[in-house]
């Protein structure tokens, strides 16, 4: 490790540490999910590319886009030498043998190779402190989060965000047809990060597109060629065999409901207890209420709708409604097309998707609390929300993680995270402003108010937090037995919607305030 | 010696690096200490995931089902039962062998598990009991020691340790702690393997702690009960008899002193031992429940004097188990004799704890009856001391980790085996930390990679050979030879600093001059 020029230890180092947690945790619980990878390995490595996205052996269809299946297409060229079983369509199915729990783990842990550079590549770039270099990587890199959902849930988010954050770090530096280029290929892997397209449109036809008529078309007609060719090497072969029907298909699959089967906390949470609350009220003052038949979670069957009072939500009110919502953050991106606000505006437009969104999963949240890292040291009020946000990120994510085994795991991580973000973000921002380095970006403000602290609002807020886990955890057993299954799980989401709403107006006001 | 020319680096210099990890440091104690404690827990926690000695592996099974089966015998029947072989209490499976503290910590555990799960020590039905549950509670029995007395233990010794030395000492106050909780084999065999090693060694921590804080009688009646919990800790019993005597001995009225000492250690062991002390038949018993002579001078592939020098002299057959038993004494005792004798000379703290680790590695090197496990007892007082010695340390790790590596490849180990070697050497070299712990000399820097290379080399063969016909042990015999030999020599090199300790002190001196 060379150190002291560009402090680059100081980013490899919690990757290696990270890196041997992960080996650490490599038998801990796994999702469906890691059947569902398993299966597109044997998928993508037993049928032609013309069958991938028509081939029903397994209920874990393909439904990730063309370049996450040559991914996995890739992935499978090792898994077959490591043992066939893993990709053989039929006897692999379930396999679940050590050497393809190994296989599979060690994949992730080697595609994060991806969010180590960019957070090394991000955090270089800006002439950062050793410790803001140190902190910031940390809380990518060591993010409670992913470790959760990537290396016991199993996804591969890491390295999706890692790409994220490769195309942030372009257009940071300016450098815009690179940074769209990754864009444009990251929606080929996970078309749900195509919630911050409009963002992206808007900022490199404004920052990129200048300059001119001439010059701005010619450049309009670059990055446009780009974005086509990397569409054209994902969806071309799909495309040639005649399957763009079956990849869109299984790519917006709307016959799924609202809600995930546990509710994320989204805006569609207060939607859904208020409808029931009136309902409830409506009954008692004598109105006849139809109960609902379908569930929220449930497809859209029919005429039904799963509310009672309230009008019911379809998939282009919610679009709509998000993209209302990323609006202003749209006018800023077009009126003033900054590179140094790239983050924010992407960060807001997930938050945006995450809080409004059609079917939205809870790990969704990891898309715009990693961004957010990025920004979390710029100031004393960034450092503030940060530390609120991801600790509410992280534990709207504990019900993933529901088997004993894991459950001091999963505390001692949000513990620890944050305990790291506590004294992280106190050394940045220390009790006297004399202490203060002068070549701290932003540091003309010498107030004591500068002072990194929790505040009453966040104290209580995280006080609720640990009555919400007690009462699940502990006192609903015991008071409630086995009866209201639901109840536990239900206070986690409008707990966490809550706090998520609240990053949401903070966001919203940061953006609309600065120039 | 090549090793002596070492400068005495006991403050990282960390001038390139301006104190990264100084929002860490910089926080009182307690904080400190606790966030490095929520990492330790969490890595055990890790740990704890995987598999256990013997899991699956009818009829003996392994450590894990003795821990068991003590908690099933000492719940079900009443004290005087507990060594004494009967129709319910076969002995010679998994008889209770550990001194009557390792009992009552096993009558405890064993209530907690009947209450959560009955059938896991129910009387004999249990024999070979595993299940998901039952492996939770018994791994959180472990952890809970581990809180409950080693962590404590390590706060009270680190707090005595940096009392009274100057600031620049403290800063490496953390990375102390991390390198103490954060031991690797410690972690691997109580945690991994399954062994409640924490509880003894915790004890005798405090026990360390107390006497370095001048509290003797305290100190004698810890490790009075460090002794019964496993009658291993009598590893540091010439240690601290020379400490104490050497102290008392400087007093106005030495014979009331060691009367005072005597009293207090008579006084523990009684009781202790009162269910045992009516007859003597019955005292008798347990003793000889305690020392299991008959199972030879060495067991397996121990890295020690007897079992390396083996390979050219067969002890066990030449000698009868008598002779070998004296030889072994005189062996062990006249290799304590030096450090004893330079305590009772002139007993400082830094002598107590050098005499520690002579005492403990003399015993491990040429006692009877030697596990591989046992590493750990000289490893506690090496991570005492390795502020002063980090070379020492570190190459000690290494050679007592591959000391080990049979017994955890065995287990199944070998993932956090890996993972955890990798997370020392990480965390041995944190960036900005001990800059300066390399070694002037080239000699034993030469020496310590000649033997990291021997050691990749055996680990990867030990891996992926399978050994001659005619030799099935014979990389567990190179194993031995290596760690053996790399033993002796910090024997050597430890006892020698003990011998010199006028000259650091000295350095000491001229450095506070310096200040």
């Amino acid at each position: 490790m060379t150190k002291p020029p560009t402090n680059s230890g100081v980013v490899w180092w919690p990757a290696l540490v990270a890196a041997a947690v992960k080996l650490l945790l490599i038998p801990a619980y796994h999702s469906t999910d890691f059947e569902v990878h398993r299966h597109w390995l044997a998928l993508t490595h037993s049928l032609p590319l013309s069958r991938w996205y028509s081939d029903t052996t397994s209920q874990w269809t393909l439904d990730y886009p063309p370049f996450f299946a040559y991914f996995e297409k890739f992935l499978s060229i090792f898994a077959a030498r490591v043992d066939p079983t893993i990709t053989d369509l039929h006897r692999g199915l379930n396999y679940a043998s050590s050497s393809v729990i190994l296989f599979q783990r060690f994949s992730v842990v080697l595609s994060d190779l991806v969010l180590v550079y960019s957070a090394h590549r991000l955090t270089r770039s800006r002439n950062f402190r050793a410790l803001e270099r140190l902190l910031i990587s940390a809380l990518v890199i060591w993010s409670p989060g992913l470790l959760i959902v990537d290396h016991m849930h199993f996804q591969y988010n890491g390295f999706l965000l890692g790409i994220l954050l490769l195309s942030i770090s372009f257009m940071e530096e300016g450098r815009d047809l690179i940074g769209g280029f990754i864009f444009a290929v990251l929606l080929c892997f996970k078309h749900l990060f195509a919630v911050a397209a409009p963002v992206y449109f808007v900022y490199l036809f404004r920052h990129y597109c200048r300059g001119g008529l001439v010059k701005g078309f010619g450049r309009l007609v670059l990055m446009g060629s780009a974005v086509v060719a990397v569409f054209a090497a994902a969806y071309g072969p799909f495309w040639y065999y005649g399957q763009i029907q079956e990849v869109l298909q299984r790519m917006f699959p709307f016959g799924r409901g609202l809600c995930h089967a546990y509710w994320a906390p989204n805006f569609w949470v207060f939607y859904i207890m208020l409808d029931k609350a009136l309902g409830f009220l409506f009954t008692r003052l004598g109105f006849s209420i139809k109960a609902p038949t379908a569930s929220f979670t449930g497809g859209l069957v029919g005429d039904s709708s799963p509310f009672s009072v309230l009008p019911t939500i379809t998939p282009l009110i919610t679009f709509i409604t998000v993209l209302l919502a990323i609006s202003p953050c749209l006018i800023k991106a077009w009126r003033n097309p900054q590179p140094r606000m790239i983050s924010r505006w992407v960060s807001y437009a997930y938050t945006c998707g995450f809080l409004f969104g059609w079917h939205v999963h809870e790990k969704a949240s990891l898309h715009f609390v990693i961004p957010l890292a990025l920004t979390s040291l710029k100031s004393v009020e960034d450092a503030k929300h940060y530390f609120f946000l991801s600790i509410v990120s992280c534990y709207s994510l504990f019900p993933l993680l529901f088997e004993a085994q894991e459950y001091p795991i999963k505390v001692v991580l949000l513990l620890l995270h944050g305990v790291l973000m506590l004294y992280g973000f106190s050394a940045r921002f220390p009790e006297t402003s004399a202490m203060r380095d002068p070549a701290v970006k932003g540091g003309d403000n010498k107030s004591e108010t500068n002072a990194f602290r929790i505040g009453w609002f966040g104290k209580s807020y995280l006080i609720g937090l640990v009555a919400v886990e007690v009462w699940g955890q502990f006192l609903h057993p015991i008071i409630f037995g086995d009866a209201l299954p639901f109840l536990p799980l239900m206070m986690i989401s409008i707990y966490c919607a809550l706090g998520m709403l609240y990053s949401w107006i903070w966001q919203l006001t940061q953006i609309v305030l600065t120039n | 010696m090549a090793i002596g020319k070492k400068k005495s680096n006991n403050s990282p210099q960390t001038i390139s690096e301006p104190e990264i990890w100084s929002f860490i440091t910089s926080q009182t104690s307690k904080s400190c200490f606790l966030f490095i404690a929520l990492f330790a827990v969490f890595i055990r926690l890790a740990v704890a995931l995987h598999p256990y000695s013997g899991a699956n592996t009818p009829p003996i099974f392994g450590d894990y089902e003795a821990q068991r089966h003590w908690m099933e015998i000492t719940i079900n029947l009443p004290p005087k039962d507990w060594y004494r072989n009967s129709t319910v209490n076969d002995l010679k499976y998994w008889g209770l062998d550990y001194p009557p503290l390792t009992a009552y910590q096993s009558y405890f555990h064993g209530i907690l598990l009947r209450f959560f799960d009955p059938p896991s020590v129910a009387l004999s039905s249990s024999h070979g009991y595993e299940s998901y549950i039952g492996k939770l509670l018994m791994r959180w029995t472990v952890l809970m020691s581990d809180l409950m007395i080693f962590f404590p233990a390590v706060l009270y010794f680190v707090t005595v340790y940096y009392s009274g030395n100057p600031d620049d000492k403290k800063s490496s106050k953390a990375w102390h702690i991390l390198m103490i909780l954060l031991n690797p084999c410690l972690i691997l065999i109580d945690h991994g393997h399954f062994q409640y090693n924490c509880i003894s060694l915790g004890l005798t921590t405090a026990a360390v702690a107390a006497i370095l804080s001048n509290r003797d009688l305290v100190g004698s009646m810890l490790f009075c009960l460090a002794l019964n919990h496993k009658q291993m800790s009598a590893y540091y019993a010439p240690a601290f008899f020379a400490y104490l005597l050497g102290k008392c001995l400087r007093r106005q009225r030495p014979i009331v002193e060691v009367l005072k000492l005597g009293l207090v250690v008579v006084g523990t062991f009684a009781l202790i031992w009162c269910p045992y002390l009516n007859s003597v038949d019955a005292f008798l018993e347990v003793l000889s429940r305690l020392a299991p002579f008959e199972r030879g001078i060495y067991e397996d592939y121990v890295a020690n004097f007897w079992c390396t020098t083996s390979v050219a002299v067969k002890w066990k057959r030449l000698f009868t188990t008598q002779s070998l038993k004296l030889l072994s004494l005189v062996a062990t005792v006249s290799t304590c004799l030096p450090s004893m004798i330079q305590l009772v000379w002139s007993p400082t703290k830094r002598g107590f704890l050098h005499s520690l680790l002579n005492c403990s590695f003399s015993f491990y090197l040429f006692s009877f009856q030697v596990h591989e496990k046992s590493i750990l007892l000289p490893l506690l007082p090496a991570s005492f001391l390795v502020v002063e010695e980090p070379f020492v340390f570190q190459w000690f790790i290494h050679s007592a980790l591959l000391s080990m590596f049979p017994l955890l490849k065995r287990d199944n180990l070998v993932v956090p085996y890996a993972a955890m070697y990798g997370l020392f050497v990480l965390l041995y070299h944190a960036p900005g930390v001990r800059k300066d712990a390399g070694v002037s000399s080239s000699i034993p820097v030469i020496l310590k990679l000649f033997a990291s290379a021997c050691s990749l080399v055996i680990h990867i063969v030990y891996i992926t050979v399978t050994p001659p016909e005619k030799y099935p042990f014979l990389f567990e015999a190179v194993i031995m030879s290596l760690c053996f030999s790399q033993f002796v020599l910090i024997l050597i090199y430890i006892n020698l600093k003990q011998w010199a300790p006028s000259k650091i002190s000295s350095e000491a001196d001229t450095k506070k001059k310096r200040l």
